[in-house]
């Protein structure tokens, strides 16, 4: 495999990572946000493999099972079951409506183009014209966590946050210390848990995984 | 201009006067295999025509003009655009009079009439199916204007002839940029022709009708040229989109070697969009007239993320 | 002595000028009145629009120096190309209008004396002359008032309606703060020019010559584009048309909507391209963002209208959107040194104003025409009007078409010219505006096609159907001279349509001399038949191939299936079983716009109320139901509230000063006196 090519299908699978990362943002059906999820753990998976294949990275092979293992299957395993524990099969709600939210999205993605524009200029790796994909990623990320009201939507959109972040040290810097990276996928893992266990709390303390109900929890005056 | 241009031109609309009928009757028969349905026969098309053409017209009253002239001119447009995208070869006499946007704006004209049509005899029905097909189609045209940018940006032109002759050229390989436009563009076309999630041709149910309410008052040979106009309006788009985006086989000289050869890759082509235009059509459900906006929301985010991939990755 | 366009011109205005002053020997002979002055008016506009047509053709400038005005400043008039264009796509509506009048304004007859229209009337197109004419300042400022001033006149021409003197009083109030702008901005140039102490440089010859800083340049360009959006209708400054227009004369609104509008697009053109010459591109861009809002908000007003000629009003305000983002795009690419592509631009825009002359002079002549027969503006009270009056009813279509950029039709030409200069911006060195840029080209594919949909209403609504209103009014065709006037206009779209080619390759001077690119090497390479932008493999379009070959399918198509016809029965509409159809069942203008209304609501202020009254025995059975809706400006409340409310608030406190006693206002002179003189000590 040329670079010519790695760089081809980098871009292919960058371009897939952004529509999935927007895919999320206007999904309304719970199970279909997830799938969605799935679907970009493993584009960023197969992304960070041929990337550690160009660059001769080999601690990149082990991220990306990682990636694989963690984002792919044990994450949307979790999510699923809490689903189907929680009995949840509504639609999710949202704050903004739908078309809106994809034309913020769509001056996210501009915005990060133009503050990515500097790197570009200056970098080297193949992998560079991908950042502003990732920076996007993570806004987009971000918004979902702000336009929606389902707490399992905004676990997600917090999981589409983290893969933006270790998208863009993929295309930046080829990844991240194999340390670094081990430990995020760590606290990934740890904070899944930890959102799950709140899930139930807000659940049973609720009815409802509503977050706005939280508004509730403040003094009244 | 050469002989073998005019031929080619004839030969062109000629088969999609003829083919578009059986094409809508292909659909009709991989829609009733998928669902598990004994299905007509592929020449019912021309049979229902046959039979329209031979009865007598039934007009309201109060028909205008406006009501007689729409069924002709919409044929007339739609034989006209089948005459400009190229089919069988890139070397038609007609095909520089027009480019995809004109195209497009062809196809808008005949929507203007039918929408006035629907509003000339003064039935509620007719009104309504006018209005909202009027508004799917401010809809639908900037997501379709994005979907003609991003595949300019990469062919540099938006003549069709041209598009084609690029893509062989070897220029464009596959991108990013044009799968956003290919995604955003069979939005679109389902939007266009009024299939499934948008609208629904087979059905006369009040609530969920646009197309089939504006032309409900259309009986005899005006009904006959309506149908087979909108039967070739689907042929057209999808030879429209195997123009823009699987170009091969269509010929870029006039010879008696090639144009056979274009022909069969035709044929192959348009049986396989009818492929995958039934299995979207099965696997979706007509949509609620407000989530449209959310449809062509997404064809025109396709097409615009389509443009941005071409600026940033490309 | 040899004739020359710049005496052709000054003879037409010369002539309107002394009808102003001789209409008065016949006001007591109205009839006659009505056929001298409108014939005499066409015969001028007429001769205006040859002089423009013929100094465009040539390329010349000419200039002339009048010694009347104030000592040492002469009038300077001067007919250069551009002018020369502005002149004949006025002069060419005027005369088309003027036509139409001779049938419209007997209308008046028997109700009021129409002296003061005509007088007016006269006033006003030698108004609009004599600014494209003028070569200075202090003459330009001064017939720019004078055409004001008529106008304000003629939109006040039946002010028994309280509405009528509100809407006048709102245009005259826009109309001034734009012209202070002017002024000053013209101020800021001359003194740029020649120094803030002497009047030399109040001409624009020097203008033209000064080399202005970026900064003082900035400040006069923002102010005449203020002073000129003003006139011209752009959103945020648009409130006064869809006031204005509709009240005053349909003939007059023709002409306003048509016309007026278009000098502020020349005082534009002209300040930014001629004086100026070097700017920075973000003027460019202010241009073409504003541009793109007046047109999505403009079309989007349109759609909610119900009154026939607010909405052509509204229309005005999207079109006058749409050239804007031509002169922006062009504005970007001059200043970035992409000559071809500015031509493009420009060449578009100017075409989208000779365009929209011609289908909004034939769409208000065609609302006139209504109004003349039925007594009515608002649309839910029409319907089926094409069986009354075919012949209005075809021309109205076709400006329909036009205006909604359907080929074969002129809208579409500019439109799609328009659009390819969107589909060049990836040339553009600065990478952020390749992203915005497309984004640009989608809000102008929206406005087209929320026109077309806006005039499936205006014409579906008003034409087409039944007669919808309580009271059957006896409604006949209009005489031959509106008509004809309409006929006119019609053609003129219908050629300006389908023969680009031909236009563009006359006006290509206009972008040679102010963009430094001629268009039609490559605009018309494929021979006059076909259109190619910028070359023919990247695009082109040949509107005469899509007209006749839909006519030639069209025919074929007919003679096949009339060779052998089957029976046409007639019969009643189909009621479904369920007894007789009303006319209160069609669809009316409320209906059709709702699905856009309910879509785009967000950007109005919508009030809905829905009540069913008397109730009765079961809820689902209401007998009788009331439905309200009111769609207001938003802008209204945004702006032009806290503007007024803060004017009030000052004139109030001001107002204390006033004490109705004499040795108060003595005192305040006193003052006055000792301040000054402190000054100037």
């Amino acid at each position: 495999m040329d670079l010519q090519t790695a760089a081809q299908i980098n871009s292919f699978l960058a371009a897939f990572v952004l529509l999935t990362a927007f895919g999320m943002l206007v999904q309304k059906r719970i199970y279909s946000l997830i799938h969605l999820f799935t679907w970009q753990g493993l584009f960023l998976s197969v992304n960070t493999a041929i990337v550690g294949y160009v660059a001769g990275r080999h601690h990149l092979y082990i991220s990306s099972i990682l990636t694989l293992s963690l984002k792919v299957i044990l994450l949307p395993y979790i999510l699923h079951a809490l689903i189907v524990r929680l009995k949840i099969r509504k639609e999710v709600e949202t704050v903004v409506n739908i078309p809106m939210t994809m034309l913020i999205g769509i001056a996210l993605v501009i915005f990060s183009y133009y503050l990515t524009a500097p790197v570009r200029e200056i970098s080297t790796l193949i992998t560079r014209s991908t950042l502003a994909v990732a920076l996007a990623t993570v806004m987009i990320g971000l918004l979902m966590m702000i336009t929606r009201k389902h707490a399992v939507t905004q676990i997600i959109g917090f999981l589409a946050m983290e893969n933006g972040l270790f998208f863009a040290a993929t295309s930046a810097t080829y990844g991240m210390p194999l340390v670094v990276e081990l430990g995020v996928a760590l606290d990934i893992l740890i904070a899944a848990f930890i959102f799950g266990i709140f899930f139930f709390h807000i659940h049973t303390t609720f009815d409802s995984l509503d977050v706005e109900h939280m508004a509730r929890l403040k003094e009244e005056d | 201009m050469n002989m073998s241009g005019i031929i080619i031109e004839t030969l062109q609309v000629v088969l999609l006067i003829g083919l578009a009928p059986a094409f809508t009757g292909w659909v009709r028969m991989l829609k009733c295999w998928s669902q598990g349905r004994t299905s007509a026969s592929l020449f019912q098309p021309y049979r229902d025509l046959a039979k329209l053409f031979s009865k007598d017209v039934v007009l309201a009253e109060n028909a205008s003009w406006i009501f007689r002239f729409t069924p002709y001119l919409i044929f007339g447009t739609v034989v006209l655009a089948g005459g400009i995208i190229p089919m069988l070869s890139t070397d038609l006499p007609l095909s520089p009079t027009a480019d995809v946007i004109v195209l497009v704006a062809l196809f808008a004209i005949a929507r203007f009439f039918t929408a006035l049509a629907g509003m000339d005899i003064g039935t509620a029905f007719g009104g309504m199916g006018s209005s909202r097909e009027m508004m799917i189609a401010s809809l639908a045209e900037p997501a379709m204007l994005m979907a003609i940018f991003t595949v300019s940006l990469t062919n540099k032109s938006t003549s069709l002839a041209r598009i084609v002759e690029v893509i062989f050229s070897g220029q464009s390989v596959l991108k990013p940029s044009l799968a956003f436009a290919f995604l955003a563009f069979v939005l679109i076309v389902l939007t266009e022709t009024g299939r499934v999630p948008v609208d629904n041709p087979a059905t006369h149910l009040e609530l969920t009708m646009i197309h089939e309410a504006m032309i409900l008052e259309y009986s005899g040979r005006h009904l006959a040229l309506i149908e087979w106009a909108a039967m070739m309006k689907l042929f057209v788009f999808m030879a429209l989109g195997a123009a823009l985006f699987a170009p091969w086989g269509i010929a870029s000289a006039n010879t008696p070697q090639t144009i056979p050869m274009a022909f069969v890759y035709l044929l192959l082509k348009i049986g396989a969009s009818g492929v995958v235009l039934v299995l979207i059509e099965t696997g979706l459900a007509k949509m609620r007239l407000f989530r449209l906006t959310e449809f062509l929301g997404s064809a025109f985010l396709m097409a615009t993320l389509g443009m941005l991939s071409f600026f940033i990755l490309e | 002595m040899v004739v020359t366009p710049i005496d052709m011109a000054s003879a037409s205005i010369i002539l309107l000028l002394v009808m102003v002053v001789g209409v008065a020997l016949l006001r007591n002979r109205q009839n006659l009145l009505i056929q001298t002055s409108f014939s005499l008016s066409a015969a001028a506009s007429l001769l205006s629009a040859v002089a423009g047509a013929w100094t465009v053709g040539s390329g010349r400038t000419e200039k002339m120096i009048l010694m009347i005005g104030l000592p040492d400043l002469p009038f300077h008039l001067r007919l250069d190309p551009l002018a020369g264009f502005f002149l004949s796509v006025v002069g060419l509506l005027a005369f088309f209008v003027s036509v139409y009048s001779i049938g419209y304004v007997k209308g008046f007859l028997g109700r009021r004396s129409v002296t003061r229209l005509i007088v007016f009337y006269c006033l006003f197109i030698a108004g609009m002359f004599m600014v494209i004419l003028a070569d200075d300042a202090l003459f330009f400022l001064i017939s720019w008032e004078a055409m004001a001033a008529a106008s304000y006149f003629l939109v006040m021409f039946e002010d028994e309606n309280a509405e009528n003197r509100r809407a006048a009083f709102l245009y005259m109030v826009v109309a001034h703060v734009g012209a202070v702008a002017i002024l000053l901005s013209f101020g800021v140039m001359a003194g740029l020019a020649a120094g803030f102490d002497n009047f030399s440089g109040f001409t624009f010859d020097a203008m033209r010559q000064a080399r202005f800083p970026v900064e003082w340049a900035t400040v006069a360009f923002l102010l005449a584009f203020f002073g000129f959006a003003a006139k011209a209708g752009v959103v945020p400054l648009h409130v006064w048309l869809p006031e204005a227009h509709p009240v005053a004369p349909s003939n007059v609104s023709a002409l306003m909507s048509g016309v007026m509008l278009k000098t502020a697009i020349y005082g534009i053109i002209r300040v930014t391209f001629d004086i100026i010459k070097i700017f920075p591109w973000w003027w460019g861009s202010i241009v073409l963002t504003l541009g793109l809002v007046s047109a999505v908000m403009g079309v989007l007003y349109a759609m909610m209208e119900g009154d026939i000629k607010r909405l052509l009003a509204y229309s005005s305000v999207e079109n006058i959107g749409i050239i804007m983002v031509g002169i922006g795009l062009a504005m970007i690419f001059s200043s970035f040194k992409m000559p071809v592509l500015a031509a493009l631009s420009l060449t578009a825009s100017l075409y989208h104003v000779m365009n929209h002359a011609m289908f909004k002079g034939i769409l208000f002549m065609g609302a006139g025409a209504v109004l003349h027969a039925t007594h009515e503006r608002n649309m839910e009270e029409m319907g089926g009007l094409i069986h009354r009056m075919p012949w209005t009813a075809v021309l109205f279509l076709v400006g329909c078409i036009s205006i909604s950029a359907l080929p074969p039709f002129n809208g579409f030409v500019s439109e799609w010219l328009t659009f390819q200069a969107f589909l060049l911006s990836p040339s553009l060195p600065i990478p952020l505006m390749k992203l915005l840029m497309p984004l640009g080209a989608a809000l102008l594919a929206l406005t087209g096609a929320l026109a077309a949909a806006t005039f499936v209403k205006a014409f579906g609504v008003t034409f087409l159907g039944h007669w919808r209103g309580s009271r059957r009014t006896h409604i006949r065709e209009v005489d031959w001279t509106m008509r004809s006037g309409m006929t006119l206009a019609a053609l003129a779209c219908l050629f300006l349509g389908i023969m680009p080619a031909f236009f563009i390759d006359w006006m290509d001077i206009l972008a040679e001399q102010l963009v430094g690119a001629k268009l039609s090497v490559s605009a018309t390479a494929g021979g006059w038949m076909w259109l190619t932008p910028v070359a023919p493999e990247r695009a082109s379009y040949s509107g005469i191939i899509v007209f006749f070959g839909v006519l030639i399918v069209y025919g074929i198509v007919y003679f096949i299936l009339h060779v052998n016809p089957g029976k046409i029965h007639r019969g009643p509409i189909w009621d479904c079983g369920f007894g007789k159809l009303t006319n209160r069942m069609q669809y009316n203008a409320a209906s059709f716009s709702m699905p856009i209304r309910r879509i785009f609501g967000f950007l109005f202020k919508i009030k809905e109320e829905v009540s069913l009254a008397p109730q009765s025995a079961h809820p689902a059975f209401p007998k009788k139901l009331h439905y309200h809706l009111k769609v207001r400006d938003r802008f209204w409340n945004w702006i032009y509230k806290p503007v007024a409310e803060a004017s009030f608030w000052f004139s109030r406190k001001v107002g204390m000063l006033q004490q109705g006693r004499i040795q108060t206002y003595l005192i305040y002179s006193f003052v006055t006196i000792i301040v000054l003189l402190l000054f100037v000590k």
